[in-house]
């Protein structure tokens, strides 16, 4: 825990002075920071998807409870918007251990994704078999 | 001439296009990340569209929307436009931090629209 805030730390700073990553090690053949940048991409579209995703909610289930909807809105905004800082953080990360030789980065932030929209998922069928609206 | 070839040749002429077509995939995720974009502001602007009373709080949030949507598309044609090398420099970190704030934005955008009832 001390260790995760502690490189988050490190990547905030890492951020706001983005030339300290080119400081160290040797750039990477051009196409793996093509595909690094293509890995960004695909989850900052992940992001953007939950936010559309709550946006809908908002928008097309007008006879969910209002208070189920709010959550699911703010759950699915607040994921969208975490994946878009995550997805950053993991492109410098993955761009600073390709400069040192180092090897990649291992997360758990996938796993936690697909387990909250799993929940999610599940959720709205439970909502919707119960008829748990207006 | 083969792969191999090429590969130790030594570092190809800068119009020599890469066999893996790497920065035409790259290019073509920009665009995918643009539609993306493009669908949530739809979105955006179809919920601020059914407000009763339009007023002052309706149109910054357009404006919020059309700069963020703005500010996507810009980045995304000044990297599409770099693929256009045949060894594209790596990608700017404050490009990256622009996109992920634009998405970021509309999420606060969601979220402000939600909790004020706009």
């Amino acid at each position: 825990m001390i260790d995760g805030l502690r490189s988050l730390g490190a990547a905030v700073r890492l951020w706001f002075s983005p030339a300290r990553v080119r400081e160290e090690g040797t750039t990477p053949d051009y196409r793996f920071s093509l595909a690094n940048e293509r890995t960004l991409l695909a989850w900052l579209r992940t992001g953007l998807a939950l936010v559309g995703g709550g946006f809908a909610v908002d928008q097309f289930l007008p006879r969910l409870h209002p208070g189920m909807r709010m959550t699911f809105t703010v759950v699915l905004l607040a994921g969208g918007a975490l994946c878009a800082v995550r997805a950053v953080n993991h492109w410098v990360r993955c761009e600073r251990a390709m400069r040192r030789g180092t090897d990649l980065p291992v997360s758990r932030f996938p796993s936690l994704l697909a387990l909250g929209v799993g929940v999610l998922a599940a959720a709205m069928v439970i909502l919707v078999a119960l008829g748990w609206t207006r | 001439m083969a792969t191999g070839d090429r590969l130790r040749a030594g570092p190809p002429a800068p119009d020599d296009r890469d066999p893996g077509l790497q920065p035409e995939r790259t290019r073509l995720a920009w665009r995918r990340t643009t539609l993306s974009c493009t669908v949530v502001t739809v979105l955006a602007a179809r919920q601020l569209a059914q407000s009763p009373a339009p007023g002052p709080g309706q149109v910054a949030a357009v404006a919020l929307a059309g700069v963020a949507w703005l500010v996507f598309g810009l980045v995304a044609h000044r990297r599409m436009r770099a693929m256009a090398a045949g060894r594209p420099p790596g990608l700017p970190p404050r490009s990256a931090l622009l996109v992920a704030g634009c998405t970021i934005a509309f999420a606060v955008l969601g979220a402000v629209l939600l909790l004020t009832g706009l």
